[in-house]
């Protein structure tokens, strides 16, 4: 396996930024971070974590509540999460598991680590609105299915729309660059 | 009563999984159901919220505006299409700063989110609009002779407070509706876990052992059919079926229905009417022993 083992490293303490679980709880999502006690439902209850050896949900928010700024978003194993929310609607302090992780998984993103999966599914919605790319066969068979036609995707509003988002500049850049 | 719809179609029926499509509007269109085409799309937001909430809020809001132009609520196939929809609609509504920062964006391509446009699942809208009666009135060939499992997924119910119906840690509405076809529908172990589909393209082998994990159980009890309502969970227990079997070697041959599929059967439609031979795992034992049961 080529999950991490960064987590399981001696902590420095020059990687400790304190600041970072308060930048976290301004976020969106990231609120209730601090009201984490460690108790670990959300890693029991985790489908994902029984499959993965490195996986667990406990010690990702951990890892954010000490401030190990950069060891979490570059964790692998924080792209292992199913979102299921199951550790949200588990959590007895209300920590929203799922969404810090999420938050952790944005900032990440903003600092250009995308797993190639979502950079598809942007660059497809950004191209035709729909996340897959659809074959024209299909497109043409829904009649002979029975099916009316396929609703059509507005690429330029989509772009109008989300004008300004920070991820989708680093999704079109990082497309030049292969280009080059 | 008649009701009207938008239909949400998403992204993931139109690519690989029509016979949900296809048997949805069917068994939809009988029980008086109607449906509108959405007049434009994307996708609904849930792929990129992992990589970027603000994308995700601003596509769902998207198409939550459009559909309020039209007057009509909105109806999906896909769970994770309305548990985004309703999710980013009760967000919204309760958040003024969000919802003024994302209508700025909604705004240049010419659209506003006001927050007036309900969404619903199809098994939402069978079981509050169309009613348990009605299913049952429309049964021809009770399905008796069929013992099921039932799959609710994840995004339907969870994060509970989103949801507006039923109970994620033992949900009901899905049993109920299996049930109205006169088939039995068995209980098994961890009945609401995931079916690993969101870790697909992550980790495939992580994603795999929990539909194997999921199959098992649902071998277990000697269930001839899953039942499922999402399009992805479809793809890991039918399309993934194989791939399972090959990889772990073992045999589990359960065939997959969607549930418009299995009501349809119920409502004396043919199985080619209800694209059931779209299917990986092969259905034709099941069908056989409905078509010769019901005789």
């Amino acid at each position: 396996m080529t999950e991490t083992v960064t987590a399981k490293e001696p902590i420095k303490a020059s990687e400790i930024d304190p600041k970072f679980k308060y930048e976290l709880s301004k976020m969106h999502g990231g609120e209730k971070l601090l009201r984490c006690f460690q108790c670990g439902t959300c890693t029991s209850d985790c489908p994902v974590a029984r499959f993965s050896d490195t996986y667990r949900p406990r010690q990702i928010i951990r890892m954010a509540q000490l401030g190990l700024k950069e060891r979490v978003l570059k964790s692998d194993t924080l792209w292992l999460c199913a979102s299921c929310f199951t550790c949200t609607d588990r959590c007895p302090q209300d920590v929203e598991v799922a969404s810090v992780i999420r938050v952790l998984r944005n900032l990440a993103a903003e600092k250009g680590i995308v797993p190639v999966v979502f950079k598809e599914q942007a660059s497809s919605i950004l191209d035709s609105g729909y996340a897959y790319k659809i074959p024209e066969l299909r497109v043409k068979k829904r009649e002979t299915q029975g099916l009316p036609p396929l609703p059509k995707g507005n690429p330029e509003n989509i772009r109008k729309a989300l004008k300004g988002v920070k991820f989708l500049k680093n999704i079109e850049k990082k497309g030049e660059q292969r280009e080059q | 009563m008649s009701s009207k719809y938008l239909i949400f179609l998403g992204c993931a029926i139109p690519y690989r999984v029509s016979a949900y499509e296809i048997s949805a509007r069917k068994v939809l269109q009988k029980l008086g159901v109607e449906l509108a085409e959405m007049p434009e799309f994307n996708c609904c937001g849930l792929p990129l919220d992992p990589v970027s909430h603000e994308t995700m809020l601003i596509l769902a809001a998207k198409n939550l505006a459009l559909a309020e132009q039209t007057g009509l609520n909105i109806l999906t196939l896909c769970p994770g299409c309305s548990g985004t929809l309703k999710k980013v609609n009760k967000i919204l509504k309760k958040d003024k700063t969000l919802r003024e920062q994302i209508n700025g964006h909604l705004k240049k391509a010419g659209l506003e989110f006001k927050g007036t446009a309900v969404t619903k699942h199809i098994i939402q809208v069978l079981m509050e609009d169309v009613g348990l009666e009605k299913i049952k009135n429309s049964v021809v060939k009770p399905l008796t002779m069929l013992k099921v499992a039932e799959h609710v997924g994840c995004h339907l119910l969870r994060p509970k407070e989103y949801s507006d119906f039923d109970d994620p840690e033992d949900p009901k509405t899905l049993k109920t509706l299996i049930e109205a076809t006169g088939a039995t529908c068995l209980g098994y172990i961890d009945e609401t876990e995931c079916c690993g589909a969101p870790s697909v393209g992550i980790s495939d082998k992580v994603a795999l052992q929990l539909a194997r994990d999921k199959l098992s159980h649902i071998k277990m009890v000697d269930a001839q059919a899953l039942i499922t309502i999402c399009p992805f969970c479809h793809i890991m227990f039918d399309t993934n079926e194989l791939r399972i079997e090959r990889m772990f070697n073992e045999a589990y041959g359960i065939p997959v229905l969607h549930y418009p599929q299995l009501l349809g059967l119920a409502m004396g439609m043919t199985p080619e009417e209800l694209a059931l031979k779209e299917h990986r795992v092969d259905t034709s034992k099941i069908l056989k022993q409905v078509i010769e049961g019901a005789n």
